[in-house]
């Protein structure tokens, strides 16, 4: 008979290597999915994880990496906070959105003036856009008891209205043959988030992740408040006797959080994308809980999970236009990702013990 | 009659790391009050749980009446009647007694016949119990009723009873007793679990003792001293704490007029306390769990904040600070559920330092923390306590009740309290780290400090306290001296019988 027997404290071992494993089991089990679809698995599996960073078009790919990958690590690693004082964020998606609308606009209200300073002003426009739409789940949950998971919710589907809105409306490029959707902010120089280095895919917003990781790390492991955090999500109690204000924690991790996705938002429309548009978001709000959970809430692992991901995007992307690879089979294969890295964590806390039943 | 109701042989069940029980054997007779005592974790409750059905002993037999005895699980202990009440009751609060005894039955009868027959058993046996009250509004000492009722409803032989004085009054574990006298005179059999031993020697007529897993003993209780059964229990002398002559000083606490409303719909409120705390001296304050303890722990530690004015420090109002706030003027306490309020379970002993430590042991600066020096206190604390643990990176959880409770007890000791509160400080603690936590209570009160000590132990309140007041319904009896306060002065100022109604038997 199989059994768990939970573990005295978490392994350390385990939880290093249980996404390794992961990883490997994806990639057995995806094969076997591929097999089964008609396509040669190894081949699959190659184009995924091997071609993007050093097939024969890396040079167009590896840019790519960093370009996708950094919205996710900066969302991830807002919501992470959250998620590790039990506070769950789920509408990173709409906060990103009114991010880059905020952004977008105080650059568009000074255009066609150049200066220095306005893309700093959308910075903080676009952080405090995000800010703001976390603000409203924080508020209503510290003031009225609402349940943040479905507030925040349910503020992405509003925020997807008002994008649609400002792209018909009131960011609409006055010079845009009536189409919906803004200026093209990559063509207004004071307000473009132009790559750092050519051909890098380096940008601010490739820069801000980084940042965000170290300063997450700092915070968590060095600073009262990541303390404070860490223990109002493993005993809610125990932090209430160390003097935890659960009031204010909720608003700085929904605050901070907002403004993380609000700054990928800005990051965003005034680089990569360039143009507030109806079909803006697609949907990094999301993912990145997904990516907060594979980096199992911490900012290394965020960081890693964050590459990882846009991995299997961009190497999907490949594997369906190269192999004709339905674009279902690769969803599949990110599900199994994310499914097999939860179902190893047991191990972090259990282990298996292989026993006779005793003797009744 | 010679063939006894229950004779257990050569029982062993071994748990990874630890021999629970190892070749226990005794026999329990027809209408025997058999108590099984022990400390915490000498297996005396996965010996019942054995008899139980709820564990299945790795070798060994048991025989019932002669018969061979192996219950898969609880049901089938049920139908040979076997009867157990649990130390932590399952009952639902927003149900009515009749409602919870129904749902812990296979085939409940209708409502009202049920009803009925709970009437004339509580009344038989001396238990009076209104069968349509809210179990929510009823004492423990209540509750408690409702659970032996819903046992002696399967008219059992032999029912199993873990530790039940706990949650009573003096005077309700006298109504206790005669019940239990009348289900003998019935020629029911009852094992009895408990750790006091002053219960034991006047209430069974047998007693096995367990420790370390085996039976090392067995005597006929009254005949045999409460020191002599103690020691068998812990297997060497008892060290009893000294406590030195000290005179109080000035007053450092000064609590009045403080009322906390109910937390939560079956929480107790704070109805006009008032109290005072000196210098160097130990406040001791019973009751029966649920009467306030917590939310006065609460109250007093800031996690729960009231009218300034309620609560001053030497002098200064503190009602309306935080546990911070607090900390930083000597005010100190530690709760008494150690995994999860006093102690983080997943952080290790350094983090659990810093929970408490970080204002007065300059743990941070600025709000960055100083691990280096966190871990040198955890690694004080462990080697003042004499915490058993490998080294302060262990996580809480992966230590046993007792050394948990010791380091929880050593962190807010070492800080050089002006204050110090606990609960319970030794709930669920050996014997030998129960004296050495008292004896650091007795030592923080000789050098000044103003103590504090919530318990549901009386007899730890009468050996550390110097005054004696009581918590019952969320009002505090005014304080008394313990030097000489008798039992039964003691089980009045606790509610007496809780308006239970005594037996009419």
């Amino acid at each position: 008979m199989i059994r768990l027997e939970k573990r005295p404290q978490p392994s350390r071992v385990w939880s290093l290597i249980t996404p390794v494993f992961a990883v490997l089991a994806t990639m057995v089990f995806g094969g076997i999915l591929f097999a089964m679809l008609g396509k040669n698995p190894v081949e699959a599996i190659q184009t995924i994880f091997y071609d993007p960073l050093f097939g024969e078009f890396a040079f167009y790919y590896r840019p790519q990496l960093l370009v996708k990958g950094a919205p996710l690590v900066l969302i991830a690693i807002g919501l992470s906070l959250g998620f590790r004082a039990g506070i769950w964020n789920i509408g990173a998606e709409g906060q990103y959105i009114m991010g880059a609308i905020c952004g977008a606009a105080v650059g568009l209200a000074f255009y066609p003036l150049e200066a220095a300073y306005i893309f700093p002003l959308m910075i903080l426009a676009g952080a405090l856009g995000g800010w703001i739409w976390a603000m409203i789940p924080a508020f209503l949950k510290v003031r009225f008891g609402t349940n943040e998971i479905l507030v925040s919710l349910m503020l992405v589907y509003v925020a997807e209205q008002m994008l649609a809105s400002v792209s018909l409306g009131l960011l609409k490029n006055p010079q845009g043959f009536g189409f919906p959707g803004s200026r093209n902010l990559q063509q207004y120089d004071s307000a473009h988030n132009a790559e750092l280095i050519t051909g890098t895919g380096m940008h601010w917003g490739v820069v801000a992740a980084f940042v965000a990781v170290i300063f997450a790390y700092v915070l968590l492991n060095r600073h009262m408040l990541g303390f404070h955090i860490r223990l109002t999500g493993e005993a809610p109690r125990a932090a209430k006797f160390a003097g935890v204000h659960p009031a204010r924690l909720i608003l700085f991790c929904l605050g901070i959080s907002g403004a993380l996705a609000g700054l990928a938002g800005l990051f965003e429309v005034s680089g990569p994308s360039g143009v507030v548009s109806i079909d803006f978001n697609v949907g990094y709000g999301f993912t990145a809980i997904i990516v907060a959970f594979l980096g199992r809430l911490h900012p290394v692992g965020i960081l890693l999970a964050g590459g990882l991901m846009a991995l299997t995007y961009i190497g999907g992307e490949i594997a369906q236009s190269r192999l004709g690879l339905p674009s279902a089979a690769i969803q599949v294969f990110q599900g199994m990702l994310l499914f097999f890295l939860l179902a190893l964590d047991l191990l972090t806390n259990f282990r298996i013990a292989i026993r006779k039943r005793g003797v009744a | 009659m010679t063939v006894p109701l229950l004779r257990l042989q050569g029982l062993t069940k071994a748990y990874p790391g630890v021999v629970a029980n190892n070749n226990v054997s005794f026999e329990i007779g027809q209408g025997e009050v058999h108590a099984l005592l022990g400390e915490n974790g000498a297996g005396k409750s996965t010996l019942v749980k054995m008899i139980y059905g709820l564990v299945k002993p790795d070798s060994g037999t048991m025989e019932l009446n002669g018969t061979k005895f192996a219950p898969s699980e609880p049901r089938q202990a049920r139908a040979d009647g076997i009867a157990m009440v649990f130390q932590h009751f399952s009952l639902f609060d927003a149900l009515n007694v009749a409602e919870n005894i129904a749902l812990g039955m296979e085939n409940p009868p209708a409502m009202r016949d049920l009803a009925s027959r709970i009437r004339e058993v509580s009344e038989t046996y001396g238990l009076p119990l209104d069968p349509y009250r809210t179990v929510g509004d009823l004492s423990a000492g209540e509750r408690q009723r409702v659970e032996i009722i819903r046992c002696l409803l399967q008219d059992p032989k032999l029912l199993i009873m873990d530790e039940p004085t706990s949650v009573l009054t003096p005077q309700e574990v006298e109504i206790l007793f005669m019940t239990l006298q009348k289900l003998r005179a019935e020629g029911t059999s009852i094992l009895y679990i408990s750790h006091k031993l002053e219960e034991i020697r006047t209430l069974c007529d047998h007693a096995t003792i367990l420790r370390l897993g085996q039976n090392v003993g067995e005597c006929i209780p009254s005949e045999t001293s409460a020191r002599e059964m103690a020691e068998l229990m812990v297997g060497s002398a008892l060290q009893t704490p000294e406590r030195s002559r000290r005179t109080p000083g000035e007053v450092v606490l000064d609590i009045s007029g403080l009322s906390v409303p109910a937390p939560s719909a079956f929480g107790t409120p704070l109805k006009n306390l008032h109290m005072t705390v000196r210098k160097g001296e130990i406040l001791g304050i019973g009751g029966v769990a649920g009467n306030g303890q917590d939310e006065l722990l609460g109250v007093l530690s800031g996690e729960t904040l009231v009218e300034p004015d309620a609560i001053k420090f030497e002098g200064r109002k503190i009602g309306a600070l935080g546990p911070n706030a607090r900390r930083g003027l000597g005010v100190l306490a530690a709760p008494e559920e150690r995994l999860g309020h006093a102690a983080a379970p997943d952080m290790s002993l350094t983090e659990n330092a810093m929970l408490t430590g970080a204002v007065r042991e300059g743990l941070e600066n600025r709000g960055f923390l100083n691990w280096g020096a966190a871990k040198e206190f955890a690694d004080r604390i462990i080697e003042r306590f004499d915490v058993r643990t490998p080294g302060p990176e262990n996580a809480a959880r992966s230590l046993s009740g007792g050394n948990l409770q010791k380091f929880v007890i050593g962190r807010e000791v070492l800080q050089n309290p002006q204050v110090l509160v606990v609960n319970q400080p030794t709930w669920g603690v050996d014997a030998a780290a129960a004296a050495s936590i008292r004896q650091s209570l007795l030592d923080l009160a000789a050098d000044g400090t103003a103590v504090i000590c919530i318990s549901q132990d009386l007899d730890e309140l009468m050996e550390i306290a110097d005054s004696f007041a009581a918590l019952n319904e969320g009002r505090l009896s005014a304080p008394r001296p313990t030097a000489n306060l008798t039992v039964d002065e003691i089980g009045l100022m606790m509610g007496g019988a809780h308006g239970m109604e005594v037996a009419h038997v």
